[in-house]
């Protein structure tokens, strides 16, 4: 094989946000024809490397050279103009456009606009690459991987031969993850270099062909995926050895603790989003919750929480002694007495559960307010509370008054969740508790979620990553489209399976 | 009987200082900018060719001594600067230093408003006219005069042909407006700034720029309204208040018409006609029913306004950004 040369070298690129230090001395070389995984923690500056060859931020200092000649970078179409494109995490695209119009947002190409000629083009790029994708179909229409389908074309289309993806499987459901891998591994061979940011071990080793690793922005090395195994990079990345399993004790004296059967709730537009959902959530268990985001998951936690009307069913409580009380048609704050919380991360982390521009001990509050007779507010227990919480789970934050909104993804979740279980639940309903959190974070989490578990709480967990899914639960709750495809226990479970029980209504039968 | 012949006239007259007014704002509106200032940009645009006209009529001493390209270049050149500075100054507010633009808009109306009265109040104390009022009537003839054969062609050129040259100009910008939003690049990401700025600035698009060319754009094609208003609709006479709520007309025209100003011809005429219609209706002399008939276009919108909610079509909709302030930082 003769040496390649690299398409594109970083050499020493800094950069500074504030006082933190996003990127400092990083070197990187990307080569063409070969798919480059670039792995770090969260925060640890991947993203904010990548941004910098994509215009979106521009370098304190170093230099990018492409092709051996030295460049400025200072706006995505500078980007373009050296054929780099970056696909990112939130989706640029415009709702109410078509996927054509979206494709040409921004080109400055001479003449009129005939979108007939630049659907035809997009058709022939379709075809090259195996993309399934209708140009003029509207982009509201569309599901979340035939997004990311038009942001890759939207980036071939203009000529790019480096792309880079952020997290592009983070939304995709195994099936769809397969097919952007054959899609990126067609443009790999057709001679494009490839970035893939991601934190997700089996995806390094699935697709790339080398590997480079970040850790708080600095470069720690790279090499050609084949000669290195998840145990050494996962040293690299976190910096000292760590275990990799997640702990999972036996439930403990696991006794009924809700008990929900054939469960039908209906969206305002009287769209179906559950039907006919019936299981029992063990005390003592953690019960996990899998699905393809929009499978049912909110309106099942937000049921049991008493925030969602329900068509028919019921929900029941059973409590120690074995008394059995109906949640249906209790109102959430009595529901919430009985020992039900409810933690739900949504997409924007502060859209449900904390107000951001409330400072920590404020947002303690939002759950212990009606306590006390007196028409003043206690504001001591919750800052208490909140000095605990952030003691306890390590949230880097500079004080109990500093506003929610300020603080990183990982800390508001940490918040969120610890002030869920400082109410002392005996039902703990927690969804995408690790939404973009690192490892480190991750594992906090999940510890304290075991910690719930001995206690003898039943936790509910509705969770994204399946690898996450199958190590902590007890049981697995497979939904599709609404319906409850199947459950298994978490130990032994294949992965393949509840992947397909996740597409398919009780999926295992295609296996044979 | 309902006389057709000569309310249609009526309603056009009536609807072209709307249909300036809804087409300044649909351009604006698809920048994500909501110019609620509308209503004191059209004052202005109107006060500031009158305050042209005026000074011209002056210099000139009489009639016989004015020139036809200048008696219309002046006011219509002092209209677009007036209407310009004041969409200038929304921008600056708004994009520049991200202020709230409904309170931006807002105050700008109310200035507008002040604006044109103040310095329409000065003028009537110059000409120490008997009457609150200033008449341009040497200027307001050069606007308003049709074509010359439009008499003879009896009710078709009354219908078609009986108007001043910016009311064909009102028509002629909406169709273009159309066009370049609907068909061109410069439409494609002007709709695109409005939608989702974003992902218009991750494509290469100057978010900025495009939001002050549109409102900038807009304004001066709102402030023609005004202009159309005194100069060819009122006869050139300006006296304060009469532009009345037209300026709220045409915000409410451009949700009537779902952001598209090739709609809002037929649109502003209608509206145009409800506006007028109680005074081809016997009401008698109560007065109260004629206030009830004049609630009609806001009922029209309300109505309308329900019906595209309900169907909840997304090309229906509001651009998705309109009225919130662009960040680059925030993702």
């Amino acid at each position: 094989m003769e040496p390649k040369t690299p398409v594109v070298q970083m050499r020493n690129i800094t950069k500074a946000f504030g006082s933190v230090m996003a990127n400092e001395r990083v070197w990187l070389d990307i080569y063409k024809g070969e798919i480059l995984a670039l792995l770090g923690e969260n925060g640890s500056g991947k993203t904010t490397l990548m941004n910098m060859l994509s215009g979106i931020y521009f370098p304190d200092e170093g230099q990018i050279f492409i092709n051996g000649n030295e460049v400025v970078i200072r706006s995505p179409k500078d980007a373009f103009d050296h054929g780099i494109g970056m696909i990112h995490q939130h989706f640029k695209l415009v709702d109410v456009l078509t996927a054509a119009e979206n494709i040409v947002l921004g080109l400055k190409e001479p003449g009129r606009l005939d979108l007939a000629a630049v659907s035809e083009k997009i058709r022939a790029l379709c075809e090259a690459y195996g993309f399934d994708v209708d140009p003029d179909q509207k982009i509201y229409d569309m599901s979340v991987s035939q997004k990311q389908t038009v942001e890759i074309i939207k980036v071939l289309y203009r000529g790019a031969d480096i792309l880079i993806l952020d997290e592009p499987t983070a939304v995709l459901t195994p099936q769809e993850t397969e097919k952007l891998f054959a899609v990126l591994r067609n443009m790999r061979d057709a001679g494009k270099a490839i970035v893939i940011i991601t934190h997700k071990m089996n995806e390094v080793e699935e697709l790339s062909d080398r590997v480079a690793v970040l850790r708080h922005g600095h470069f720690i090395g790279d090499m050609p995926t084949a000669e290195t195994d998840a145990h050494e990079m996962t040293n690299m990345l976190v910096g000292h050895p760590v275990e990799l399993s997640i702990e999972r004790p036996d439930p403990v004296d696991p006794k009924p603790r809700i008990e929900v059967k054939n469960l039908t709730v209906r969206s305002i537009d009287g769209i179906l989003k559950l039907e006919d959902v019936s299981f029992t959530a063990n005390s003592g268990e953690i019960l996990g919750i899998a699905g393809i985001s929009g499978s049912g998951q909110k309106e099942l936690l937000e049921a049991i929480a008493g925030l969602q009307p329900v068509e028919s069913g019921s929900i029941c409580y059973v409590d120690d002694t074995g008394r059995r009380e109906e949640l249906l048609g209790k109102d959430p704050l009595s529901i919430a007495e009985l020992g039900v919380a409810l933690s739900f991360v949504p997409e924007d982390r502060l859209g449900m559960g904390l107000v951001g521009n409330m400072d920590i001990a404020a947002n303690m509050m939002l759950r212990s307010f009606r306590r006390g007779k007196s028409p003043f507010l206690n504001r001591k227990d919750p800052q208490k509370l909140a000095e605990q919480v952030i003691a306890e789970l390590d949230v880097s934050t500079p004080g109990v008054s500093t506003p929610v909104r300020r603080l990183s993804g990982g800390n508001v979740q940490k918040v969120l969740v610890g002030r869920e279980i400082a109410s002392a639940p005996t039902v703990l309903l927690t969804a995408y508790a690790v939404r973009g959190l690192d490892i480190h974070s991750s594992y906090t989490i999940y510890d304290l979620i075991n910690k719930q578990k001995k206690n003898g709480v039943a936790v509910i967990y509705v969770g994204e990553d399946l690898d996450v899914l199958l190590e902590l639960s007890d049981r697995i709750l497979v939904l599709c489209g609404g319906k409850v495809s199947g459950i298994v226990e978490g130990r032994g479970v294949k992965k393949r399976d509840v992947g397909l029980m996740m597409t398919r209504l009780g999926g295992a039968k295609e296996d044979a | 009987m309902f006389d057709l012949i000569s309310f249609i006239p009526r309603a056009v007259v009536q609807g072209i200082p709307l249909l300036y007014g809804s087409t300044g704002e649909t351009i604006t509106e698809k920048s994500g900018n909501l110019n609620l200032g509308i209503p004191g940009v059209m004052y202005v645009g109107g006060i500031s060719g009158v305050i042209g006209a005026f000074l011209y009529e002056q210099a000139c001493g009489s009639p016989a001594n004015m020139r036809g390209f200048l008696a219309v270049g002046i006011p219509l050149c002092a209209s677009l600067l007036g209407s310009l500075l004041m969409g200038l100054l929304y921008c600056f507010l708004t994009v520049t230093l991200r202020a709230n633009q409904n309170v931006t808009g807002l105050a700008l109306t109310t200035f507008g408003v002040g604006f044109g009265n103040f310095f329409g109040g000065s003028l009537i104390k110059l000409t120490g006219s008997e009457v609150p009022s200033i008449t341009l009537s040497a200027t307001s003839a050069y606007f308003s005069r049709a074509l010359p054969f439009a008499g003879k062609l009896g009710w078709f050129g009354k219908i078609f042909l009986s108007y001043g040259f910016l009311a064909y100009l009102a028509i002629f910008l909406a169709l273009i407006s159309s066009y370049i939003l609907r068909r061109t690049r410069t439409g494609l990401h002007l709709r695109a700034v409005g939608e989702n700025p974003n992902t218009a600035d991750a494509a290469g698009i100057n978010v900025n720029r495009y939001k002050y060319r549109a409102t900038c754009l807009g304004s001066m094609i709102a402030g023609l309204g005004g202009l159309y208003y005194v100069m060819d609709y009122a006869c050139g006479i300006w006296s304060n208040d009469a532009f009345g709520d037209r300026g709220w007309l045409a915000i409410a025209l451009v949700i009537f018409t779902i952001w598209r100003p090739n709609v809002s011809i037929f649109a502003s005429i209608l509206f145009g006609g409800l506006y007028i219609l109680y005074l081809f209706i016997p009401t008698g002399m109560n007065l109260a029913i004629k206030e009830l008939y004049k609630m009609l276009p806001y009922l029209v919108t309300l109505v309308v306004l329900v019906i595209t909610s309900m169907r909840n079509k997304r090309e229906n909709q509001p651009p998705a950004a309109l009225g919130l302030a662009y960040f680059r930082e925030e993702r």
